[in-house]
Formats: C-alpha cells, sequence, structure tokens
C-alpha cells in the first residue's frame, strides 16, 4: 500500500513534470492525497487526466463569473480549481455558479473541498446525474463514490450552501428536553451558594 | 526587563545557522527524557557466531509497544558503502509499532535490507541501515575475545561501531503517515521515532560485538565494559538528503528556531539567578572543553571553526569565572551581550546551548511546541493586494532583496533530484551541467527577489489573486511570503543556490536540533556525526544525569 506522503509527493513531480508551475503542482498533490485518503480515485483520474493532457486541449479560465461557458473546449480541472480557490471570497458572493463541460471532474473538487472550508459553508457539486456535498474540508459525501465519475462534467453547478440546520425545529424541542433530564432543579439554598456569586451584583 | 526576540535576518543567515549546537531541546534528549520510564527489553536475539540473523528490542509503557527489528547480514568489504547509492549494509533496521509477529518478522526480512527498493506498511515506522566502522568494530571483537578491554584511544577517536547513512519516516516507501500517528503523547516532538530507532541500534552494536566475542572465545571472552559503552554513540554520514527538508518545512523550522529563541529570551530576562543555576552553567561550560578538544576531524574549514570556538570558549570561561558576579540583575542577559561582542557566532550559539542546562522549566514547556500542522498555514490568502505582498517582503527579506541575481556567480547552482536514488542533490554549476530545466524550487531567495520584481510591476491594489493569474510561476514563493509573515523564522535568510554556498550549514543546522555532536565535514556536501556518545544506556534512563553530553563517564 502506497502511503499518503508517497501519493502526494509522486502527485506533485508529475504535475510539475506535466507542465504546471510548482506551486500549482503542490496543489494538485495536496488534491490527489485528499481523493485517496477519502476513498475516491485520485491517481487514476490524474494519470487518465495526464495521457489526455498530451492529446487534448483545454480552456484556460482567468475570472470566475456567475455563469462560466468555454468558447471551445473543456475547462481544466486544475486551471479552474486553482482559480476558483484563489477567487473563493468573491466567487461565494453569487451563491450558484454554473459551468459548462469540466474535463476530469474529479480533480476539481479538492479545491471546493479547501473553499469550503476557507469560506466556512458546506459547498453543493452537481453535474449530469452526481452529487456531491463538500464538508468544509473534512469529507464528501456522494452518491457516485462506488461508480466511476465520469471524465466530463457537461452541466455543473456549484452552490455555496448556508449555514442552516439540518434538522426541523421540532426534533430540536424534543432532544432538548432529553438533555434537561441531566439538568438538577435548584433549591434556594442551592441558588444562593451553589453559583459563586457575590453578595451584591451591584458593586 | 523585555528582551526582543533575536533579529530572524540576523539568527536565520546560514552561517549562523551553521553555528548551532545541540542543546535540551534537541530531539534526542528530548526523547531521552519521555522514554526514561517506559519498560526496555531484548525480545529475540538470534544471531549465529559471525553475528548475522534477527534481533528484536522493545519499548512498553501500558498497552503501547515499539519494536526494533534488526537484521545483520553478511556484505563483503567492497560492497560497503556509506553512500547513498549503496546497496547493501551490515545491519538494516526497523521500528515496528506493536509486537511484531512472526509473519511480520518474515516479511520484513525481505523488505528492511532492501531499504529503498523494498515496501514497508502502515505497521512500520521508521527505516534505516548502518555499516561497520570495521576498524573499530574488529579491534573491539579481538580484544574482548581475549579477555581484554579495547583501547580506548582507538575508541575516542572514533567514537561508534556503527553508522547509519539513512533513516526515513512519515510515509517514506510506504512505512506509516505521520497522521496515523501524531495525537500519541509521547511522540509530541519532532521526529521522537527516529530518535528511538537510532538509540536502539547503538544497544544493538554493543550486543552483536559482545555476540561475536564471545562466540570467538566462549571461556575466555569478556562484555565491552558499560563505561565504555556509554562513551560511544552511533555515527551517522548525511548528505544532502536532508537539506531540502528545512526549505519544504517552513512552519516546522519556524517552530524548531523560534523555541530556542524564545528559550534564550526568557533566559535573558531572569532577573536573578540561584547559586546552583549559575554553577551548573558553569560546570558544564567547563566540561564541555572536553567536547571541543576531542571533536577530530580532517576538514580545514571545520578545523578552523573549532580552533576559534575553542580559544572564543575558553576565553569567555575566564570571563565568567574571574571576572563575572552572577548577583548582578539580569546576569544572563549580560553574559550574551558580552558573547556578541566580544566571541565568533560558532561560540555564541555554543553557549546559548548551554544556557538553558539550568532552567528545565523553560525548556520543558517549548519542547511541545517544537511540531507543525503545516496543512494549516498552505493555503494562500489571494483576497490580500500586492500591496500588502510587497510590504511583508520588505520587511521579512531585507537582505534577499540586495542579491544581485543578474550575477551568474548568485545562481550558479541548481538543486534537482537524481535518478537513482530519488534523493535531492546540488550541482555546482548550472552553465555547464545539464539538468537545470528540472532544478526543484529551492532557489527561494532568488524566486522571492523575482516576485518583488513583479509586484513592483503591479498596482498596488490589485489583489493577488488576479496578480496570480499573470504569473502563475510564483504561486510557491507567494504562499511562502504568506506564511513568513506569521512566522518569522520559517525562512533561510540567505542564497541557496550561489557559487559560495555552503550546504553543510543547512545540515548542521537540522543536525543540532537531532543533538549531533562533533560535526565532521567530508566535503562541503556531506559530513559525519556523532549521537548518544555519552548518552545512558537502556537500562540507566530510570535515573540518569540529564546533563550527560557534558559528562565524562
Amino acid at each position: 500500500m502506497k502511503s499518503l506522503s508517497e501519493i502526494e509527493t509522486t502527485s506533485k513531480r508529475a504535475s510539475r513534470a506535466a507542465g504546471f508551475s510548482w506551486g500549482i503542482a503542490e496543489e494538485v498533490g495536496k488534491g490527489v492525497r485528499l481523493l485517496e485518503s477519502f476513498g475516491f480515485s485520485g491517481i487514476r483520474t490524474l494519470n487518465e487526466f495526464y495521457k489526455d493532457k498530451n492529446i487534448l486541449k483545454y480552456e484556460i479560465i482567468s475570472s470566475i463569473r456567475k455563469k462560466n461557458k468555454p468558447k471551445k473546449f473543456s475547462f481544466c480541472p486544475i486551471n479552474l480549481g486553482v482559480r476558483f480557490l484563489d477567487q473563493i471570497k468573491k466567487i461565494d458572493s453569487f451563491k450558484k455558479v454554473s459551468f459548462h463541460k469540466i474535463s476530469y471532474p474529479l480533480l476539481f473538487l479538492p479545491f471546493l473541498s479547501k473553499g469550503s472550508e476557507i469560506i466556512g459553508k458546506k459547498i453543493s457539486f452537481k453535474f449530469d446525474k452526481s452529487n456531491i456535498l463538500l464538508n468544509f474540508n473534512l469529507n464528501m459525501t456522494s452518491n457516485i463514490v462506488k461508480k466511476k465519475i465520469p471524465i466530463l462534467a457537461k452541466n455543473v453547478e456549484v452552490i455555496f450552501l448556508e449555514n442552516t440546520d439540518n434538522f426541523t425545529d421540532l426534533e430540536w424541542k424534543n432532544l432538548y428536553k432529553y438533555s434537561e433530564k441531566t439538568f438538577v432543579e435548584e433549591t434556594e439554598s442551592l441558588k444562593r451558594g451553589a453559583a459563586g456569586a457575590g453578595l451584591t451584583d451591584n458593586d | 526587563m523585555q528582551i526582543q526576540l533575536r533579529n530572524p535576518n540576523t539568527i536565520m543567515k546560514l552561517s549562523r545557522l551553521g553555528s548551532f549546537h545541540q542543546s535540551k531541546l534537541s530531539f534526542l534528549r528530548s526523547f531521552l527524557d519521555e522514554f526514561k520510564d517506559w519498560e526496555f527489553k531484548n525480545d529475540l536475539f538470534d544471531l549465529d557466531k559471525n553475528g548475522f540473523g534477527t534481533v528484536v528490542y522493545s519499548f512498553k509503557k501500558g498497552t503501547r509497544i515499539y519494536s526494533l527489528i534488526c537484521y545483520a547480514n553478511k556484505i563483503s568489504d567492497e560492497e560497503r558503502s556509506d553512500r547513498v547509492i549503496a546497496t547493501k549494509w551490515d545491519a538494516a533496521f526497523t521500528l515496528h509499532d506493536g509486537v511484531p509477529t512472526k509473519k511480520d518478522i518474515e516479511r520484513l526480512r525481505n523488505e528492511v535490507p532492501r531499504q529503498e527498493v523494498g515496501r514497508l506498511s502502515y505497521k512500520e515506522l521508521t527505516l534505516s541501515r548502518a555499516n561497520k566502522s570495521l576498524r573499530v568494530f574488529n579491534h573491539v571483537v579481538d580484544r574482548l575475545s581475549r579477555g581484554k578491554q579495547p583501547d580506548l584511544e582507538l575508541l575516542n577517536k572514533v567514537g561508534y561501531l556503527y553508522r547509519t547513512t539513512a533513516v526515513y519516516g512519515s510515509g517514506k516507501f510506504g512505512l506509516a503517515d505521520r497522521f496515523r500517528i501524531k495525537n500519541r503523547e509521547e511522540i509530541n516532538g519532532p521526529f521522537r521515532l527516529e530518535m528511538m530507532l537510532v538509540y536502539l541500534v547503538r544497544q544493538f552494536t554493543f550486543d552483536q560485538v559482545n555476540h561475536v566475542a564471545k562466540s570467538i572465545n566462549p571461556k575466555k571472552a569478556v562484555e565491552l565494559d558499560p563505561k565504555i559503552c556509554k562513551n560511544l554513540g552511533i555515527g551517522n554520514s548525511t548528505g544532502l538528503g536532508m537539506a531540502p527538508f528545512i526549505v519544504n518545512h517552513p512552519t516546522l523550522l519556524n517552530n524548531w528556531i523560534l523555541s530556542r529563541e524564545k528559550a534564550l529570551k526568557k533566559i535573558r530576562e531572569l532577573k536573578k539567578v540561584k547559586i546552583h543555576e549559575s554553577e551548573m552553567f558553569k560546570n558544564c561550560l567547563r566540561e564541555s572543553i572536553r567536547n571541543i578538544t576531542s571533536w577530530n576531524t580532517e576538514s580545514e574549514y571545520q578545523k578552523n571553526k573549532i580552533k576559534n570556538l575553542l580559544k572564543d570558549v575558553r576565553k569567555f570561561l575566564n570571563f565568567v569565572e574571574k571576572k563575572f558576579n552572577f548577583d548582578v540583575d539580569y546576569p544572563f542577559n549580560k553574559i550574551y551581550i558580552w558573547l556578541e561582542n566580544k566571541t565568533c557566532e560558532e561560540c555564541i550559539e555554543y553557549v546559548v546551548s548551554i544556557m538553558m542546562e539550568p532552567f528545565n522549566h523553560i525548556t520543558k514547556p517549548l519542547i511541545n511546541e517544537m511540531s507543525s500542522e503545516e496543512e494549516k498555514y498552505f493555503n494562500i490568502p489571494a483576497h490580500r493586494s500586492v500591496k500588502e505582498l510587497k510590504n511583508i517582503i520588505k520587511k521579512r527579506y531585507p537582505n534577499i532583496l540586495k542579491i544581485n541575481f543578474q550575477k551568474k556567480e548568485n545562481y550558479k547552482k541548481f538543486w534537482f533530484i537524481s535518478k537513482n536514488k530519488e534523493e535531492p542533490r546540488l550541482a555546482d554549476n548550472r552553465f555547464e551541467e545539464i539538468g537545470s530545466e528540472l532544478e526543484q524550487p529551492l532557489a527561494i531567495a532568488r524566486d522571492i527577489k523575482k516576485l518583488y520584481e513583479k509586484l513592483n510591476l503591479s498596482k498596488g491594489n490589485l489583489t493577488i489573486d488576479k496578480f496570480l493569474i499573470k504569473y502563475s510561476e510564483l504561486r510557491h514563493v507567494i504562499r511562502r511570503a504568506f506564511i513568513i509573515e506569521k512566522f518569522p523564522y520559517s525562512e533561510i535568510q540567505d542564497n541557496t543556490i550561489s557559487e559560495k554556498t555552503i550546504p553543510i550549514d543547512m545540515l548542521r543546522l537540522k543536525l543540532s536540533f537531532f543533538g549531533a555532536l562533533k560535526f565532521d565535514p567530508r566535503s562541503d556536501k556531506w559530513l559525519r556525526i556523532c549521537m548518544f556518545q555519552g548518552a545512558p544506556l537502556p537500562n540507566e534512563l530510570k535515573n540518569f544525569d540529564e546533563q550527560w553530553v557534558y559528562k565524562k563517564n
């Protein structure tokens, strides 16, 4: 079994060899490490991407807008990922961003994951029939872990989820009631002596 | 009195970093302190009459067990080499997490002796190999087998029976990643398991030499005197492999240096020191002279450094014993100022290390601050402006900005990874050698200067995300500049590719934090050192003299 450290180092070096700058290669190394540690096939996908990179052309993006459509080719997941990460604070204000045609979308996920951590919001990544939730760079949940992630995501939506509860008020109240059973009803004597307050609060 | 931390632009110069010495913060000393109440055992000793076979040692506390598995193999004299290009060694070792099963020992027998081309598993924590100092080993075997102790003069000259030529950890060759073990309390300090491996290897060398001597002459042979064992350490040959480490781990480097600087600051801020504290300081200083005079090297560069060190330490000792009164307020601050004015860099750092000896209450808490969660600082705050980044660079890299990288001599060398061994190397001349197009990102000074020049061409209010669209090739140094803003000691404030760069200064810095003694440069690119010389033996760990580094046994 390869260690995550080996996975990161080799992915970084391979990315440099594929023509990315050292700084971007470092990001890819960390990204593939993250994918593999979460059970996604990062190494396999990076391999396929670099094999194709010699043959296919990719669209390079500078500024990410609310709607992003490439002129001719599909978006490169690494170039797009780096831009996404660098511009995350601005993009967050869009609430929702759409992309048309991202190649090897799996390689885009680590950048979304880190972005989720930076802005402190969950990010939903939807394309075609796939749905992936990025949770503050702590984990990724998906309906496609066991399936092979397609090499092209045609219509992509990235949604920044507001920090809201995942449960109803009623569910919370019911649980809170259970928790109250660990509290002690205060007698007059406990009120006077147990809190550690002074004799007067008006000093 | 408030003392300022020393200026990183002075302390992080290579010549200063290359003058660092071991101290109480060093990893081998903090390892001994942490593991002093662990139970040491020799679980397996299966060597043939020539000393070849398998040995297992362990440290145990509660349910936690670490086991060193040693494989001693026969190699011919021609195969023995300390160079990283070697493929066979006298002995190979791995530190296993827990108690190895017979199956583990057999699995590892096929992998550990092959080192870089073998495969380890997440159950193994560190990996190493070592070669005999044939001259010393054979001499000791010969003497012991004849019922005599070895010639101390020879032993003192070399200082060890074996020297390791590499110690690997943190996920290399399939070893356990650090994340698997980082929350264990006993290894809350850098390189602790690497230190454990080296320490147990030292014990193996004594047990093996005794065993071979006894096999030769069972009736007459004697064991190596424990006092002699104690004065033997483990040698280590170190090449450039570890130099890039300190560049590639900026926050870790910061935390090592910052701990040292904080210790010095707190000691200088002590208004009064107790008599036993000043006496301990003076004793260690006096005793330490022996470490300098027994420091052997063929290197003219190092001989010169040792000569100046000895001269200055003697001058300082004379000052402290005859002219200095520890009753004054802030005595160590006065001492420090005297050192800065009157002695060389090597002596300043030497005495700074000794200053820490009496003050466990200052150094112990700092040991826990010497690790780093580097991932936390990896992201570039790309919403910040060009103006802000320029200010960081101006403040944190003033000396680097003065270097003229138009001059060929200032960028003559280049760092690369060798295809043969996947190890870092430093080529002397980029204008004549091939491979500079595959240069590693270790020329930080040159790239920071380049970044600064490009920032100067950009508008101050431009955000970094926009700057990066145009200058993607500078991303790695932009990250570093934002790291140094928070971690002032994270960067070597020198040019690492200049014609004049002395790379062993980088090695020496790291080795001083390991706790190495007697740096012996064999060229400007590799050196030999000794570790654990004078350290307590495993059966003495429960109650040992913390100042063992300075004591003669």
